[in-house]
Formats: C-alpha cells, sequence, structure tokens
C-alpha cells in the first residue's frame, strides 16, 4: 500500500527511517512501520508530510504518535513537518510485519490472526499462548487492557494473557 | 460565565454527519459512565473500550460535519457548544444507563442496527462517509457480539437476571423505530447514493434481534408504537443531565485546552 516515489531519494529514505522509528506507546516493542499505521512519507524540497492510519476510531495513541513523529522528523533535521490522518483504506492487522508479529509474541502478547477470520469471530478460534505455545487457549473478555486488545488465559501455563485482536 | 451556543447550517448532508456523530457521542458517553463502577473488571474494561470507538467515530464525524459546513465550526465546538434542541441524535442512545440489563439492551438494539448500518454505508458515494464507515464496521461487530453474549447471559441467566432484561427490552423497545425513519433531507441522500435507506436494514434487525433474544429465552415486544423526535431536536428530559455535564468544562471555561 506504500507509494513509491519518483524522487525515492536518500532525504525521503531518512525521513521515512525516522518517522519509522516512533514507537506505539501502548506496546513499545513494536514501531508505527511494524504496525502499519506509518502509510506514506511525502518529500517536498526539505518539508516532509506524513501519513498516518488509525488502528482503531477512537484510539487514544494516536496523539501521542503524531507528536512524536513531528519530535522525531525535526531531530532529523526536517523543519515543521506535517503529519495528516488518512482514513481509507482502513487500517487492518493483516498490514502488521512479520517482524512486528515475532516481537509481539516474544513480549507476551499474542498477535493477531489473519483478517478472513474476524466475522469467524462469532465462532471459536484459536489462539497459542505466547508463553508457552499451548493452543488450549480460553477467552476471558473480548475487550482488553488497550482497545486493540483481548484477555486471554492459557489453560495449560494458566498464565492470563493479551491477544493482538484481528481487525 | 454564560456561553452562547454556536449555530449550525443543516444542509442536508451536515445534518446527517450530525445525527450520526451525535447517537455516536451520547451513547459513548452515556457507556463511560459505567467506568469505574461496572459490576465486574472485565466489563469496565469492555464498556470503556466500547464508549472510546463511539467517541472516536464521533470525532470523525464530527469534523466531517463541520468541514462540510465550512464555516467556523470544528468537533469540539459541536460537541460542547450545542444545546439539547440542537443535538440530534436517537432517543434510544440518550436513555439512562438504569441497571446492567438495561445498558446492554440498549446496546444490542444499537449495535445491532450499526453493525449493518456502517457495512452497508461502505458503498457510500461520500469517500469520507465510506471511510467512516469502513472503520466503524469493524469496531460494530464487535460491540455486537459483546452485547448479544449478554443478552443470552442475562435471559437464560437466574429469575432475577432473565426479569430485568425482559424488563428492559420492553422498556426501551418503543425507541426502535427512530432508526429506521426518514426525512426528506436524508431521501435525498439515499437517492444520490451518499446515504442508505435504513428501511431495507429492518428485516435483518429483527432476525438478528429475534435470534438472540430467543436463544436468552426473552421475547420482543408486539406493540407497533414508536416514541420519536431525537433526530429533530425534541429530547427526553434525560439529554438536558447529561449534556450538562458532558459540557461543564467547555461552559464553564470557554476555549480550554489540556
Amino acid at each position: 500500500m506504500v507509494r513509491v516515489l519518483e524522487r525515492d531519494s536518500e532525504l525521503r529514505r531518512r525521513a521515512w527511517d525516522a518517522a519509522a522509528s516512533v514507537v506505539d506507546p501502548e506496546i513499545p516493542v513494536l514501531t508505527i512501520a511494524d504496525l502499519g499505521v506509518l502509510r506514506d512519507v511525502v518529500l517536498d524540497g526539505h518539508h516532509v508530510e506524513v501519513a498516518i492510519t488509525p488502528t482503531y476510531s477512537g484510539c487514544p495513541a494516536m496523539n501521542m504518535i503524531a507528536l512524536e513523529i513531528e519530535v522525531a522528523l525535526e531531530r532529523a533535521g526536517f523543519h515543521r513537518p506535517k503529519v495528516r490522518t488518512v482514513l481509507s483504506p482502513a487500517w487492518t492487522t493483516d498490514w502488521m510485519s512479520e517482524e512486528g508479529r515475532r516481537k509481539l509474541r516474544a513480549y507476551g502478547i499474542a498477535p493477531p490472526q489473519a483478517s478472513n477470520s474476524r466475522r469467524a469471530l462469532f465462532g471459536e478460534q484459536a489462539v497459542a499462548c505466547p508463553q508457552c505455545t499451548s493452543a488450549t487457549t480460553e477467552l476471558l473478555s473480548e475487550f482488553g487492557s488497550t482497545s486493540c486488545k483481548a484477555l486471554w488465559r492459557c489453560k495449560a501455563c494458566r498464565e492470563p494473557f493479551d491477544y493482538f485482536k484481528c481487525h | 460565565m454564560r456561553v452562547a451556543n454556536i449555530q449550525v447550517s443543516e444542509t442536508p448532508l451536515v445534518l446527517y454527519a450530525l445525527r450520526r456523530a451525535d447517537d455516536a457521542l451520547i451513547l459513548g458517553h452515556r457507556l463511560s459512565e459505567w467506568c469505574g463502577h461496572a459490576p465486574m473488571l472485565e466489563e469496565d474494561m469492555a464498556l470503556s473500550n466500547i464508549a472510546l470507538d463511539l467517541i472516536g467515530q464521533a470525532r470523525e464525524l464530527y469534523s466531517y460535519a463541520a468541514k462540510v459546513e465550512g464555516k467556523d465550526n470544528d468537533e469540539d465546538k459541536l460537541a460542547y457548544l450545542r444545546d439539547v434542541r440542537q443535538y440530534r441524535n436517537l432517543l434510544l442512545v440518550e436513555q439512562p444507563n438504569g441497571d446492567f440489563a438495561q445498558t446492554l439492551v440498549r446496546q444490542f438494539f444499537y449495535s445491532a442496527f450499526a453493525d449493518l448500518y456502517w457495512r452497508a454505508m461502505m458503498a457510500s458515494r461520500d469517500t469520507t462517509l465510506a471511510a467512516i464507515a469502513a472503520k466503524s464496521e469493524k469496531e460494530s461487530a464487535y460491540h455486537l457480539r459483546h452485547a448479544s453474549e449478554w443478552i443470552i447471559r442475562l435471559g437464560d441467566g437466574t429469575d432475577e437476571s432473565h426479569r430485568r432484561a425482559q424488563a428492559a427490552i420492553d422498556h426501551l423497545w418503543a425507541f426502535t423505530g427512530e432508526m429506521f425513519a426518514v426525512d426528506d433531507g436524508e431521501r435525498a441522500l439515499i437517492h444520490a447514493a451518499i446515504a442508505i435507506d435504513p428501511g431495507t436494514l429492518r428485516g435483518r434487525w429483527l432476525t438478528t434481534l429475534s435470534d438472540v433474544v430467543s436463544e436468552a429465552t426473552l421475547e420482543l415486544p408486539q406493540t407497533d408504537w414508536m416514541q420519536q423526535g431525537g433526530r429533530s431536536g425534541r429530547h427526553s428530559e434525560h439529554l438536558g443531565h447529561l449534556l450538562s455535564e458532558l459540557q461543564s468544562m467547555q461552559r464553564t471555561f470557554p476555549g480550554q485546552t489540556w
């Protein structure tokens, strides 16, 4: 989905890397690039505009992420950067990178399953425990510690864990 | 200090966005009243999370309404500086939380509609409304599942939870008709494929309700009489009290920001 600019220059790469270094304040092991929240970086001369897409409509982390992108770009030498929110196409957990999924699991959060299983959420689904990898788990609550997570428990190791909901 | 209400030029599209924004904000505010008071921790988090989704949807819809209006208004002014008679939400969403059953039945009636509504609105010719719909549709699927599970659990639970769930259904039923009503302005938007005709969703909405309610060993009322007025600003007494809390900061300290 990321637009490849003709002027894909060294300067733009620097801007992209700076923006991509920003982490989700709620899940600090994930960068916004891992999450797929970072959609585009457009360079016009020295002026940078970054496009991000919100995960959930009311996610309070988005304001903070926008602010941190501005700070990161200022630090990298881009003055008065702009952050633009794009709603369409709507963010999906399918945009989360493999690296992001691996980091999530290592952090103790079960990564999202493919989004085509979302409507099937109305039935059963198997989420592997990020601690002991057992597939014998149960849903405790559809809504967890943040908008994007549900609360699960492993029946094998008895540990509760967060599951990053597919969306 | 008294702060004057803003005026809004309610063209059909502005009014359309405003009505949906008001639904989401008022219901979100109602749910947020449970924060710290829900019967269990998981529910406290669930209701607060749903509130957050709804308030997020409201922000996008208010911003769009302000943009279409093209005047000096913005999302904050639309939320904080309109009085009861200027609010355009459904009567259903402003009804008090009551007991837990009443909150969940209200949520169930609304979410069963919202889920169908947003899915259909993804095909809107208005690209902003379609984008908001694509986002909201994913959230409303979770909201509906959560509410449905509770209706079954309460209805098919103890005698007391069954009695309360049925009482909530009987009480709130008369506020559901408004979801399917359209006026001339909306009819024009439907004709232009910007809006969808909510009447076409009623059959599927009823099916969802019947399925869940019968599994919950509860019953839907047989009455057809429906209360209306919210869409044109004629509200129940409850909305004024809600707004006095929601707006108190901006009314007391005009223009305050964090």
